[in-house]
């Protein structure tokens, strides 16, 4: 089986399981007391934020590693990576606003996971925009890889000076999803989708993966 | 350690006798500075929003364009006559070359924020003698950070297609934890409160400075690497 084919067939698993989650979260899982309907949507926007973090944290290990050992498959990998990442960060970044709207009151507040996340999409698309800008593959794997390292780093700062802002000076309200101890029913729900939201991911990536080797060639 | 820091300085002076001796840039950035900062003034309502309240916002959003239009500068002039080759062929070790370049951002960017700084005393007329030294020392603070990421990018982005559109979007987001942090120190200063008050914000200021610099000078090689 070529890669492709490999990873058209684990995405194809990935959607089948995705339709079991949502049934299960719909019909199969208990309604949560205060949040009503609203809260099903947790159960795809916690799993993409995950994937996206994911994919964010492989594009920086990708690039220390390609930059360590100069294989350019390191490079592809943080390439289809950051593509997939994109796209669940887009993934959280609509679905988040959805249920902040119904239960925040307000589509976007300057949290401090909201503005990490936020600014997560802003170096996916600054790394694809620069990948686009640079023409020369050995010149674009070394810049990418440079600065896929430098978002990985930057992220833990972000996300202090944004902690320590909001903090200092705190809103008036700033309602704050606390963690809750979930029913068993719940917590299964979510899990699993965690689980298939990261196959999707490996599905994802392998295809793109698969795509930047030129298509059907064995790995 | 002493022949890098040598290497660098002679490399950071090559750049600044560069630019001193055609002024094109420098004067350039200043100009531009003066005009956001007249921009701004017309760009608010002084009877709705009270100076001070404003002033930390204007003085850091002016810098980080100058800052910006100081760091596109940087690698061009090397590009001409592949004047970068003839440095990377030089028995002049990689990092020395980042730092001399680091060096020279930093003196560029330095001079345009003194006179940023000074307009802006004028313009909006903000009360900043008596507290001149700490507002410095957060300028240099929060200044370092972001100078050493954008000379690393700088290296990256002249090789690009749309050069100058692509270093603010690969650097913005890097500026937002130094400029959150100098913004807030900015404003409790200019509040008269003590410094003691924004330790936490100094820390990170300073943890931020000397994580990028060490990793852009460990980066950096691989940018200009053929």
């Amino acid at each position: 089986m070529t890669l492709a084919q490999r990873g058209r067939w684990i995405t194809a698993v990935a959607l089948l399981l995705l339709a079991g989650v949502y049934v299960r979260a719909l019909v199969f899982t208990p309604e949560e007391a205060h949040q009503g309907l609203a809260q099903k949507i947790f159960y795809v926007h916690a799993p993409a934020a995950w994937s996206a973090m994911l994919s964010m944290g492989l594009v920086g290990l990708a690039s220390i590693l390609f930059l360590l050992i100069k294989d350019p498959r390191y490079d592809r990998f943080a390439a289809a990576s950051a593509e997939v990442g994109t796209a669940f960060s887009l993934v959280m970044l609509t679905t988040g606003p959805i249920w902040g709207k119904t239960i925040w009151g307000t589509w976007w507040t300057w949290d401090a996971r909201l503005t990490l996340t936020l600014f997560l999409f802003f170096l996916f698309l600054g790394y694809l925009l620069m990948r686009g800008a640079v023409t020369e593959p050995g010149l674009r794997a070394r810049y990418s890889a440079v600065l896929g390292i430098c978002g990985l780093v930057l992220l833990p700062f972000i996300h202090l000076s944004v902690y320590l802002f909001r903090t200092l000076h705190p809103a008036p309200i700033v309602l704050k999803p606390s963690a809750p101890s979930l029913p068993p029913e719940m917590l299964v729900t979510l899990l699993s989708s965690f689980a298939v939201f990261t196959l999707l991911y490996v599905g994802f990536v392998t295809m793109r993966y698969a795509i930047g080797d030129g298509g059907g060639i064995d790995a | 350690m002493r022949e890098t820091l040598r290497h660098a300085w002679i490399i950071g002076r090559k750049d600044l006798l560069l630019e001193f001796r055609s002024r094109t840039a420098i004067l350039s950035a200043v100009v531009f500075t003066a005009l956001v900062l007249v921009i701004f003034e017309f760009g608010r309502d002084p009877t709705a929003v009270a100076t001070l309240d404003l002033a930390p916002s204007i003085l850091w959003v002016t810098f980080s364009f100058a800052a910006m239009l100081g760091l596109n500068r940087a690698f061009q002039s090397e590009l001409e006559n592949q004047a970068l080759d003839g440095l990377l062929l030089s028995p002049v070790s990689r990092v020395s070359l980042y730092w001399g370049k680091l060096l020279a951002n930093l003196a560029f960017v330095a001079v345009v924020e003194l006179v940023g700084l000074l307009l802006f005393t004028l313009f909006f007329n903000v009360p900043v003698g008596r507290i001149l030294a700490p507002l410095l020392g957060v300028i240099a603070l929060a200044t370092i950070g972001f100078i050493a990421v954008g000379t690393l990018f700088s290296a990256m982005v002249i090789r690009t297609r749309f050069a100058e559109l692509m270093l603010p979007v690969l650097l913005l987001p890097f500026l937002i934890p130094p400029l959150v942090g100098a913004v807030q120190v900015t404003a409790k200063l200019l509040a008269g409160r003590p410094l003691s008050e924004v330790g936490g914000w100094l820390r990170l200021l300073l943890a931020y400075d000397i994580v990028f610099v060490s990793l852009a000078s460990i980066l950096f090689p691989s940018t200009v690497t053929e």
